[in-house]
């Protein structure tokens, strides 16, 4: 029992370095897929924002909430702008980004491909000389690296402008001194990491939903089961990044 | 219901499969099956469900290796392809699914163009339409061009899965049960239809299916697939014309019952 459990790890692990190297491959040589590309961005991007909007903005202003009684104790409100913008900007935009868009896009990915899967339109795409990876897998992977950085930013903008508002209100911040008192403390370190962190972020949600879609067995069951698998995965690999991201730059920093 | 009239000239063998064996785990489901397919031939393959019908178009199509065996179609032997050939092979193949297989996210037009699009250089969008337009004028579907597969009934959507096959002109034609879940009337239609493809592209065919009435109105040669071989081939009379118990329960089963 425990040998077969090892051998379909190594196995699963063994598939998913090929597919990743088939990803490579087909990424960097033509013909490229630019409307499919064009339209996943539309997709993952676009069609995200409400969401993030949303969470962004909320998050921004609870946690200047949550953090001013603290600061108050010691007579420190000043320093909220740049408490918020070093904890949005480094972690909450990447992280919450990520984690949002693993289980709206990432499931999506999954059910989606993994649909395409069990009613044999991937079979069909391949048995008419066409290339399914390239159109399906590869289109979608670039989509998500390329998205989530944007969506990160964006997540931290609006999270900011939702911090602002709460520190308008309570301690009548003009918005330049909020801006200026927010980046004296951001460095060009913090905003790279941050950007490295959510296209490492974007490669995974888009990889692990397209392979577990690729791979969907089982029917309708199995669509289900990738979907879910996708999220799942997805979401536990970018606290595993986040963490090893956040070591590497600390290093730099020191 | 008339027995195909049998073509009286046939060209050399377009498929041509030696000692093929597959299994699933502990399943045998080919056990040295040999078929030979002329230019210009429609052959049936009838057989009980799980043996081994659709999975034998897959071998040939290259969707699934054999475990053992010679699969030779127009000349290559399919298994020993690499990507880049076998995609050029498949270009002269057409796959027809049980299920249709249309993409879900695309309207017909799309379906169709999908293929055409990404295989052959250097066509504009007159010529793409053109091709389109020709292609649904001949399933008798023009009218359908806009709309979502979701939109068609079944039998419009198996129409317009032969269509996209025949976007790229194919040599060979595989149908996986095309009349599987229509209605008599239906049927007749999509049989027609196997037939017009035949003879307008001089697509030679293979037609897996059940349906005896399918089977004898387009095949010119019938081959029954029993425990994994082939155990009788023929025209439909021939083959049917047998005390082989299994064989004629086959035809009581879809002609009395």
């Amino acid at each position: 029992m425990l040998s077969k459990g090892l051998d379909d790890y190594f196995i699963g692990v063994y598939n998913a370095y090929k597919f990743i190297a088939r990803f490579f491959r087909q990424a960097f040589q033509g013909p490229f897929e630019f409307r499919e590309i064009v339209r996943q961005c539309y997709e993952v991007g676009y069609k995200s924002l409400p969401l993030i909007t949303l969470t962004g903005f909320v998050i921004g202003m609870v946690f200047t909430k949550q953090s001013r009684p603290s600061l108050i104790a010691f007579g420190a409100t000043s320093w909220l702008p740049s408490l918020i913008a070093i904890a949005t900007i480094r972690a909450l935009a990447p992280l919450v980004t990520g984690l949002i868009t693993s289980g709206k896009v990432g499931s999506h990915i999954g059910a989606e491909i993994g649909s395409m899967k069990v009613t044999e339109q991937i079979d069909a795409m391949e048995v008419s000389a066409t290339n399914p990876f390239r159109f399906l897998v590869v289109t979608r992977v670039i989509a998500t690296t390329f998205m989530i950085p944007v969506l990160a930013m964006y997540c931290g903008f609006v999270g900011m402008m939702g911090s602002f508002l709460n520190i308008y209100q309570n301690e009548k911040t003009s918005f330049s001194t909020f801006i200026a008192e927010a980046f004296k403390q951001i460095t060009f370190l913090d905003i790279g990491a941050s950007l490295i962190k959510a296209t490492a972020f974007g490669f995974t949600i888009g990889i692990v939903g397209t392979y577990k879609g690729y791979h969907a067995t089982q029917g309708t069951q199995g669509v289900g089961k990738a979907a879910n698998a996708a999220v799942v995965l997805s979401m536990f690999l970018i606290f595993v990044e986040e963490l090893v991201i956040v070591q590497v730059s600390n290093w730099f920093r020191n | 219901m008339q027995e195909k009239e049998l073509k009286k000239e046939q060209g050399p063998p377009v498929i041509s499969i030696q000692g093929l064996y597959k299994s699933f785990g502990e399943l045998d489901v080919l056990r040295g099956v040999d078929l030979e397919i002329n230019k210009g031939e429609n052959v049936v393959v009838l057989g009980r469900s799980g043996s081994g019908k659709s999975v034998l178009i897959k071998i040939i199509s290259g969707l699934l290796k054999p475990d053992k065996g010679s699969v030779n179609v127009l000349g290559k032997e399919v298994d020993t392809l690499n990507e880049k050939d076998l995609r050029a092979l498949r270009m002269k193949i057409g796959f027809s699914f049980q299920s249709s297989a249309l993409y879900d996210s695309m309207n017909v037009r799309e379906n169709l163009e999908f293929p055409l699009v990404r295989t052959v250089k250097g066509l504009g969008r007159k010529e793409i339409d053109q091709r389109v337009e020709e292609t649904l004028d001949a399933v008798g579907l023009l009218d359908k061009l806009d709309q979502m597969p979701s939109d068609l009934s079944g039998g419009q959507r198996k129409r317009i899965g032969i269509a996209r096959t025949l976007m790229l002109k194919p040599e060979i034609m595989l149908y996986d049960e095309p009349t599987a879940g229509l209605d008599p009337i239906t049927c007749i239609e999509i049989n027609n239809l196997i037939n017009e493809v035949q003879t307008r592209y001089n697509a030679s065919g293979i037609v897996i299916t059940h349906d005896l009435s399918c089977a004898k109105v387009t095949g010119d040669r019938v081959a029954m697939l029993l425990d994994g071989k082939f155990t009788r081939q023929g025209t439909f009379e021939e083959v049917f014309n047998t005390d082989d118990a299994q064989i004629k329960a086959f035809y009581n089963y879809n002609f009395i019952e």
